[in-house]
């Protein structure tokens, strides 16, 4: 077993604040609720899912020919394309980029793959300043964490943390709380960033093997204008970011917001497909264990995500747990299924981190059986040895206490008559069960089913 | 019709009564159904904690001791969508295939293979109705929040139908219970925590009596209301549905 605190273990850290345990958990139901209503307002939305999930499904099935064909109609635009097998390489590609344009200053818009690769930290080590423009995103590098969330990465603080944060790095009034006047703060802030800026580097929400283009989508424009005003644009993305055809994005941008917050489209869906005049632009493609999955039939699916973040707002482990607490780039139900891919041991806990409730795959809108993986990465880290010794030896016992009638039998019968006798202060010791902490067990009755039924004989049908 | 009662293994331990009033239910509506003694339990805890492997000889035993049944039937949503889903790592010979599909949930009985879309009697109480995530969204036995907001299933539809029974509209009508198997356990603060939140969200609305189709929630839940001493007592609907009918 890992050396590293499980998700319970974190967890348990997360729930000592209960009220805002609380309120997180509200917030986050507030988010899917506004996704029910957008579903709800759309009848065909269940075709949609299945038409996107058949676009991610083909088009993984042949992905490397839609690679090679999205880099030659890339270069036919003039974009110099990358390819980088891990993170380090991808680090490495980004630095020399902005080397070579003789840039230090550089703004990021949202980008769950530069989280993925740590690619704030190697900037910095190497005196490039970066500043994340998207307002989530800024607010924890101010506070040097890492996003709780793939489209909400700073849900996890209230708008009295932002204040304090601000108020130490922005110089803005002590004990500000006003979301708009904070709002208003970071723009200007950012605005100076903007304007300073030589490389601007992007995400990528969809990338179109047929025409070359990528496709960012942001709620704040931030893209955008840094992209406007920057020399040099860097587009980051994995590799399982492709859909074949320019008509395949609408099936997409129609699912991709309504899941995530109920809104029916982003506020700017913005295609970069050629550098303009005297200007420059890259995309990196980046694999990073990505492959590895693909080769992996029963989790390849996974790469089918698009990031909307509806398996984590829907998530009641995640909603009350947060997405510190999974310890990985992606968290919560996709973040568990995309992570024992690159570190089995080390995220070990995560498949574990849910009741199989089956609620992920009920609103991924590419339908990925986000549960059914959950199961499957239990098998796998068990077969594997990556489950406390403790577990599976009990498991083993299990097994052959329940494949023998009379031991089940007798078994059930002492541990009847054990929560009969022994003082409660004992069965429901603190340390010692677990189930106790804030339930009672079961009262016992003196006759198990199976001995009332030998004494009855079977009830009569009155047929 | 040869059929048999499946009694999961903690129902036959803890919750006697679940099983003899499944049995009952049965009876009043025609069907003698058999308890082979030899039966354990399906291995869903196994599984669940990722030992499928070790499962293997449970799930071998449950499908020799059921083998020769037209219809297993089950009171537990859950236990009954393991075996139809997940027995799916043995040899699939015939028994296997036969058992998998014959296992069925006690009121996909009643109402599919039974047809009995209506069950008779008074149960003049604030009832609350905890759907369980397998029988709802793994057996589809309820719509599911996700899909649509209209809040239907064949238990509410049975519950709504006893005569002076009301039921509770919950805040949010089919959030997991938190009991998860194993989950209670190796989660024990999460799986807690949602049980109260469920708890209370019955409590708001003036739930004072909390049933289902699946005891392994009502257990989780009855832990929690026990422990906070609520006015709320737990029942499975097989209990309800066979006190009503004479």
């Amino acid at each position: 077993m890992s050396q590293s605190p499980t998700h319970a273990q974190r967890s348990d850290l997360f729930l000592l604040d209960a009220e805002r345990t609380t309120w997180h958990d509200e917030t986050l139901w507030f988010v899917r609720e506004k996704r029910d209503r957008a579903v709800y307002a759309t009848p065909e939305f269940q075709e949609l899912r299945q038409l996107a999930s058949d676009i991610k499904d083909h088009t993984l099935s042949q992905l490397s020919e839609y690679l090679a064909q999205f880099e030659a109609a890339a270069l036919a635009n003039g974009v110099r394309v990358h390819w980088a097998a891990d993170a380090a390489e991808h680090n490495r590609i980004v630095l020399g980029i902005v080397r070579q344009a003789g840039a230090t200053r550089v703004v990021k818009s949202k980008s769950m793959l530069t989280e993925e690769c740590h690619l704030n930290p190697h900037l910095l080590a190497h005196g490039v300043e970066v500043i994340d423009s998207d307002l989530g995103e800024r607010i924890i590098q101010l506070r040097d964490e890492a996003p709780s969330h793939v489209v909400l990465p700073a849900i996890h603080l209230k708008k009295e943390d932002v204040g304090e944060t601000f108020w130490q790095h922005l110089g803005t009034e002590k004990g500000l709380t006003d979301p708009q006047q904070l709002t208003e703060a970071a723009r200007q802030h950012l605005r100076e960033k903007f304007l300073a800026a030589e490389v601007a580097i992007s995400g990528v929400n969809f990338a179109v093997a047929e025409t070359g283009a990528v496709v960012v989508c942001t709620n704040e424009g931030n893209a955008d204008l840094a992209i406007g005003l920057a020399r040099v644009h860097i587009a980051c993305m994995g590799l399982e970011k492709l859909i074949p055809r320019l008509s395949d994005l609408a099936v997409f941008t129609r699912l991709l917001t309504r899941s995530a917050t109920g809104q029916p489209i982003t506020t700017y869906t913005s295609h970069f497909t050629r550098p303009a005049e005297g200007k420059e632009m890259h995309v990196v493609i980046v694999d990073n264990g990505r492959s590895q999955q693909l080769g992996r039939p029963d989790f390849r699916a996974s790469l089918k995500c698009i990031r909307c973040g509806a398996c984590m707002n829907t998530c009641p482990v995640y909603r009350r747990s947060g997405g510190h607490s999974y310890d990985f780039t992606i968290p919560g139900p996709i973040g568990a299924i995309l992570s024992p891919n690159i570190d089995m041991k080390q995220h070990a806990s995560l498949p574990f981190a849910s009741t199989l409730c089956g609620s992920c795959t009920a609103v991924c809108p590419v339908k990925i059986d986000i549960h059914t993986q959950l199961y499957k990465w239990r098998q796998v880290l068990a077969a594997e040895g990556h489950i406390p010794a403790s577990k599976q030896y009990s498991m083993q016992l299990l097994s052959r206490v329940l494949a023998r009638p009379s031991l089940f039998k007798a078994g059930g019968a002492v541990a009847r008559l054990g929560l009969r006798f022994v003082p409660h202060a004992l069965t429901h010791a603190p340390g010692y069960n677990p189930w106790a902490i804030a339930r009672e067990l079961p009262t016992p009755p003196r006759q198990s089913f199976r001995d009332w039924y030998a004494q009855q004989g079977p009830t009569n049908a009155p047929a | 019709m040869k059929v048999a009662l499946f009694v999961p293994c903690y129902v036959d331990q803890f919750y006697p009564q679940v099983a003899v009033a499944s049995l009952q239910l049965l009876a009043k509506l025609g069907v003698r159904a058999d308890f082979p003694k030899q039966q354990t339990c399906c291995g869903q805890p196994m599984a669940n904690s990722g030992c499928e492997q070790e499962a293997r000889p449970v799930y071998r035993h449950f499908v020799e001791t059921f083998a020769d049944y037209d219809y297993v039937v089950g009171p537990a949503g859950s236990c009954v969508y393991h075996v139809r889903q997940h027995f799916d790592v043995i040899d699939q010979t015939p028994a296997v295939r036969h058992v998998r599909t014959a296992t069925v949930e006690l009121f996909d009985f009643i109402t599919q293979v039974l047809g009995v879309t209506e069950l008779p009697g008074a149960f003049p109480h604030k009832v609350g109705l905890h759907l369980s995530c397998h029988g709802q969204r793994g057996l589809h036995q309820a719509n599911a929040s996700e899909m649509t907001p209209v809040r239907d299933g064949q238990l509410r539809r049975l519950l709504a139908g006893l005569e002076g029974l009301e039921l509770t509209e919950l805040d949010r009508n089919d959030e997991c219970c938190g009991f998860g198997g194993t989950f209670c356990v190796s989660e024990a603060g999460i799986s807690a925590r949602m049980g109260q939140d469920r708890v209370a969200d019955h409590v708001r609305h003036g739930t004072r009596v909390l049933t289902g189709g699946d005891m392994s929630c009502l257990m989780h839940l009855e832990g929690i209301v026990r422990r906070q001493k609520l006015p709320v007592r737990v029942l499975h609907a097989a209990e309800i549905f066979n006190g009503a009918l004479a």
